[in-house]
C-alpha cells in the first residue's frame, strides 16, 4: 500500500494530464481516501479492477453516462434510475475523492507491485527498444502476432509497477488469461496456444497457428496450463535507464481511442 | 377492437389457447395439501416444507432425453447488469406469475407463454441493493398475489388483472432496505422481511394481513435492550445493534402441526470487520423458529457466532420427518453459506449433526450444543479462507426428496477469499462493510462477458447429494464453473439443475448421472419448477433473462 502511494505521487501528472475530461484537481490523499471508499462500496459490483460490469471500465475511464469528473459525481451521488447503480450516500468532497482515485486506479491499485517507480523513461526510446526485442511475439495496434498478449492498451490496464516487474519476472505477473494452454486430444494431437473459455462439457482456445478451435472435452485427454511465461526475463539485459524507458513506452499504450 | 373488460379478455385469451382458467381461489388449505394438486405449484417451494420436489412422474429417466422447448419468455432486452432473473415462477390452474428483474410481474398462458398481463411499478430511484436489482418471486392466497420491491413496498396485486389491491411502503429503502425475497403466506398473514445486510441495516420479520397489509407482528432479528439476545452485542457504547444487520432475503419455512415458522437470518454489519460488534451478535447468521400467528421467538440456532465472512444463513429451511437415531423425528435440514450442512430438530433447536460439504477452514468442528469452533478471523494483513466469501451455498435453493431421502445442495467447492480487516464507520444509507474480500470467482456473474479461463485449483460447481441419516455423500455431479441455480427433484427420481455455464440439465437422483441437457445461453440464477396442464407435465427455469418451458415431445 505504501509503496504504491508512492507511485502515484510521482505519476499523477503523467497519468492525469491526459484525462482531458478532468475538471477537479486531486491531492494524493484524495486519491487514497477514494480507494477505499471504491473497496468498501464500489468494488463488490464493479470489481477490484472495475472492469466487471459490462460496457464499463472505470480505470481506463469507459462510463455509460458521462464523462466529466462532474458527471460522475453525479452518478455516484444519486445513481442511475431503473439500473443497477444505486445513488450513494457520499458528501459531494467523498464523491470526488472516489472519482480521484477512478482517474489514477490503474497507477496506484492497492495490493499489486512491490517496486518504488524511479519515474517513467522516454517512451521513444522505450520503443526503439521494444521493437528491437519485443514486436516479435507481442501484437500491437493492430500489428504483429498474436501467440503473446496484445499490449495495445497495457498502460490502461496494467499498474505502473507491474510493468516493471513483468520485464524483470514475467512468471510472477502473469495474468490468468495469458496462462500457456497445452491440450493433448484422444488422437494424440497435441494443441499448444491459449485457453479463451471453458465450461464442463467443452474448451474455446486459440492455438498457436492463430486458429479459433471449439473442443468437446470428449476428444480430449489431458488438458492444462503452464505455470512460467514463455517470455524471458529481462534481468540484466537491460541498465535501468533502459527499463525505465521501455516502461515509459507500455505505459503510453492507452488503445485506439486514449 | 372491441373493449371487453379484462378479466374476460383474459378468460378468452385462455380458452382460445386450450386452457381453462378454473375461478376456484387458492385457499391456505390448499397450499397446506400442495402435493395433493402436482400440477400446481402455489409457493416458492412448492411446499411449506421447503422441498423444491414435484410429485409429478411424467417426465422420467427413461424419457428425459425427449424433453424439447416449448415455449420461451424474454424480459425487456437487455437487462441491466445485475438485474438477475432469479424468480420461481408460480402456477395456479394453468396460469403462470413470475418477476422480471426487478419487480416486473406478469401473467402467463403456462401452456404456451401468451402473455395475460404485466404489472410494472414506478420503482424509487432511492432504491439501493448490495448485490442485484433482482426479486425471486411472488406469493398467492385466494385471487391476490403478493410481491416485495427493491425500494422497500408489499404490494397485493389482483391476480385476474395485475393491478395493486394495496401497496404498503413498509422500510425505507433510503437506508438500504429492499425486499427481493418471495413472501410466505400462513393462515390469512403475508411474511417477509428486507434485505440490507451490507447497509447496517435492523433486520426483522414480519408478517402483514393480507386482506389489508396491516403489519400484525414482527420479530426484530437484533434485540434491543431488554430483549434476550441483546447481551451479545458487548459494545462499550452498546449502540452496534442499531445497526447489527440480520437481514432476511430468503423465503422461509412453515411447520402447521407446531404452528412454527422458521426463517434464516444473514450477516451481522459491518460484514468484514467485528471490532464495533464484539460478542456472538444475535440472532444474525441464525435460524429463528417464530410462533406464526404472534410472530414470539420459540427457539434459534446461531451457525456462525460473531462473523467476519458474510456467511448469511439466507437459506431456505428444508423441514422432513425421518428417524433419527432409529426414532422417529421432526428434522431441519441446512445447507449453510458457511461450508456446513446441518440436522437440527425443529421442534426444541437441538443441534444433531453439522458436517462440511466443501473444503472449510474457519471452524474445525462444534461442541456438544452445535457451536462451531472458530479458528480464524479477518486480519489487518489478510486472512485465507475457505470457503469464499459468495459461501459454499447460498440463496440457491436446496431440494430434499421423500423418495430418495437424499437432500440436494447446489454447491461451490473449495473456493477461498482473502479477507482484510480496514476501518469502518457507519453513515446512514450508505454501505456498512469494511474492505472487500478477494475471491477466487467473482460474486456476481455479469450478464455477458465473462470468460472462464480459470485453473481448477480456484474451485468449482457441483450438485451433491447427502443421505441425512448417515451424513453420507452419495454422489457429486462436477461443473467447471460455480452455479448459483436452485435444484429441482421430483418423484420420477430426477434432478434438474445448472449453473453459471449457461446449461440446464436433468441428472439421476439416486446416482447423478446426467441423463440429459439442454444450452440456455446465460447462467441460470434461479431454482427450476414443475406443473402440468392436461396431464402434460412441464419443466420451467429461468436463464439469463429468459424463461424457458420444456416439456416431452409429443
Amino acid at each position: 500500500m505504501r509503496a504504491s502511494i508512492c507511485v502515484s505521487v510521482v505519476v499523477i501528472s503523467a497519468v492525469t494530464a491526459t484525462a482531458s475530461a478532468q475538471d477537479h484537481s486531486y491531492t494524493p490523499a484524495d486519491i487514497e481516501n477514494g480507494g477505499r471508499l471504491y473497496q468498501t462500496t464500489c468494488s463488490g459490483c464493479h470489481g477490484p479492477a472495475g472492469d466487471e460490469i459490462p460496457g464499463v471500465a472505470l480505470g481506463r475511464g469507459v462510463f455509460k453516462r458521462g464523462t466529466s469528473d462532474t458527471d460522475l459525481i453525479a452518478v455516484i451521488k444519486t445513481g442511475i434510475p431503473g439500473t443497477a447503480m444505486p445513488p450513494h450516500a457520499f458528501s459531494d468532497q467523498e464523491a470526488a475523492q472516489i472519482v480521484a482515485y477512478l482517474r489514477n486506479m490503474t497507477v496506484v491499485r492497492t495490493g499489486i507491485g512491490t517496486t518504488v517507480m524511479r519515474g517513467l523513461g522516454d517512451p521513444a526510446r522505450g520503443r526503439a527498444l521494444f521493437e528491437g526485442k519485443g514486436v516479435t511475439c507481442h501484437r500491437v495496434y493492430g500489428r504483429g502476432p498474436r501467440t503473446a498478449p496484445d499490449l495495445t492498451e497495457v498502460g490502461l490496464t496494467r499498474p505502473l509497477p507491474e510493468l516493471r516487474d513483468a520485464l524483470l519476472d514475467p512468471s510472477a505477473t502473469m495474468r490468468p488469461a495469458n496462462r500457456p494452454f497445452r491440450v493433448v486430444t484422444t488422437d494424440g494431437r497435441t494443441i499448444a496456444g491459449r485457453l479463451l473459455n471453458q465450461d464442463t462439457y467443452s474448451i474455446q482456445m486459440l492455438d498457436s497457428s492463430d486458429r479459433l478451435l471449439s473442443l468437446p472435452k470428449r476428444t480430449v485427454r489431458e488438458q492444462g496450463f503452464a505455470s512460467a511465461s514463455p517470455m524471458p526475463s529481462y534481468k540484466g539485459t537491460f541498465t535501468d535507464q533502459e527499463l525505465d524507458d521501455l516502461v515509459g513506452f507500455l505505459a503510453s499504450l492507452k488503445g485506439f481511442n486514449p | 377492437m372491441l373493449r371487453v373488460p379484462k378479466v374476460l379478455a383474459s378468460l378468452l385469451i385462455a380458452l382460445a389457447f386450450g386452457t381453462l382458467v378454473s375461478a376456484q381461489q387458492v385457499t391456505f388449505d390448499r397450499i397446506l395439501r400442495a402435493d395433493q394438486e402436482p400440477q400446481n405449484w402455489l409457493t416458492y417451494s412448492g411446499n411449506l416444507a421447503g422441498w423444491r420436489y414435484s410429485p409429478l412422474t411424467q417426465i422420467a429417466p427413461g424419457n428425459v432425453r425427449n424433453l424439447e422447448l416449448q415455449w420461451a419468455f424474454q424480459t425487456r432486452a437487455p437487462a441491466e447488469a445485475n438485474e438477475k432473473f432469479e424468480a420461481t415462477p408460480l402456477v395456479v390452474d394453468g396460469v403462470m406469475y413470475t418477476v422480471l428483474a426487478p419487480n416486473h410481474v406478469v401473467a402467463l398462458d403456462a401452456a404456451t407463454g401468451r402473455m395475460f398481463w404485466l404489472y410494472s411499478p414506478v420503482i424509487s430511484p432511492l432504491a439501493r441493493v448490495c448485490c442485484g436489482r433482482v426479486n425471486r418471486g411472488l406469493a398467492i392466497l385466494g385471487d391476490t398475489l403478493f410481491m416485495g420491491t427493491i425500494d422497500g413496498h408489499l404490494i397485493a396485486l389482483d391476480a385476474k388483472t395485475g393491478k395493486p389491491v394495496w401497496d404498503k411502503a413498509v422500510v425505507d429503502p433510503a437506508l438500504g432496505y429492499s425486499f427481493t425475497l418471495a413472501p410466505l403466506i400462513v393462515k390469512d398473514k403475508v411474511i417477509v422481511g428486507p434485505a440490507g445486510g451490507e447497509y447496517g441495516i435492523r433486520g426483522f420479520v414480519a408478517a402483514f394481513e393480507a386482506a389489508t397489509g396491516r403489519e400484525v407482528w414482527r420479530f426484530n432479528t437484533i434485540p434491543e435492550p431488554g430483549q434476550p439476545g441483546h447481551e451479545t452485542w458487548e459494545d462499550p457504547a452498546r449502540a452496534a445493534w442499531k445497526t447489527g444487520g440480520g437481514p432476511v432475503w430468503v423465503t422461509g419455512s412453515y411447520d402447521p402441526q407446531l404452528n412454527l415458522t422458521y426463517w434464516g437470518t444473514g450477516n451481522p454489519g459491518p460484514d468484514w470487520n467485528g471490532d464495533p460488534r464484539p460478542g456472538d451478535n444475535l440472532y444474525t447468521d441464525s435460524v429463528i423458529a417464530l410462533d406464526a400467528d404472534t410472530g414470539q421467538l420459540e427457539w434459534h440456532y446461531q451457525f456462525t457466532p460473531h462473523d467476519e465472512f458474510d456467511f448469511d444463513s439466507t437459506q431456505v429451511p428444508v423441514l422432513v420427518d425421518m428417524p433419527w437415531q432409529g426414532q422417529p423425528r421432526k428434522l431441519m435440514l441446512w445447507a449453510n453459506r458457511n461450508g456446513f450442512w446441518y440436522v437440527l430438530d425443529r421442534e426444541s433447536g437441538e443441534f444433531l449433526q453439522g458436517k462440511p460439504f466443501t473444503k472449510v477452514n474457519w471452524a474445525n468442528g462444534f461442541d456438544a450444543k452445535g457451536r462451531p469452533n472458530k479458528v480464524l478471523a479477518s486480519t489487518a494483513e489478510g486472512t485465507l479462507v475457505y470457503p469464499n466469501n459468495q459461501g459454499a451455498t447460498n440463496w440457491y435453493p436446496p431440494s430434499y426428496s421423500p423418495r430418495t431421502g437424499l437432500f440436494y445442495i447446489p454447491s461451490w467447492m473449495d473456493t477461498f477469499s482473502t479477507y482484510f480487516k480496514a476501518p469502518v464507520e457507519y453513515v446512514p444509507g450508505r454501505q456498512y462493510v469494511g474492505r472487500f474480500p478477494t475471491m477466487s470467482f467473482p460474486a456476481i456473474r455479469p450478464a455477458v462477458g465473462n470468460l472462464n479461463q480459470r485453473p481448477p485449483e480456484d474451485g468449482y460447481g457441483a450438485i451433491q447429494a447427502f443421505d441425512p441419516k448417515t451424513g453420507e455423500r452419495k454422489w457429486e455431479f462436477k461443473m467447471v464453473d460455480v452455479t448459483d441455480s436452485g435444484v429441482l427433484t421430483t418423484a420420477s427420481d430426477l434432478v434438474f439443475a445448472g449453473g453459471r455455464e449457461g446449461y440446464f440439465f436433468a441428472l439421476d437422483a439416486r446416482t447423478g448421472e446426467q441423463l440429459w441437457r439442454a444450452t440456455v445461453g446465460g447462467q441460470v440464477s434461479a431454482g427450476a419448477m414443475s406443473y402440468a396442464i392436461n396431464g402434460r407435465q412441464y419443466v420451467a427455469i429461468a436463464a439469463g433473462s429468459v424463461l424457458f418451458v420444456y416439456a416431452l415431445r409429443q
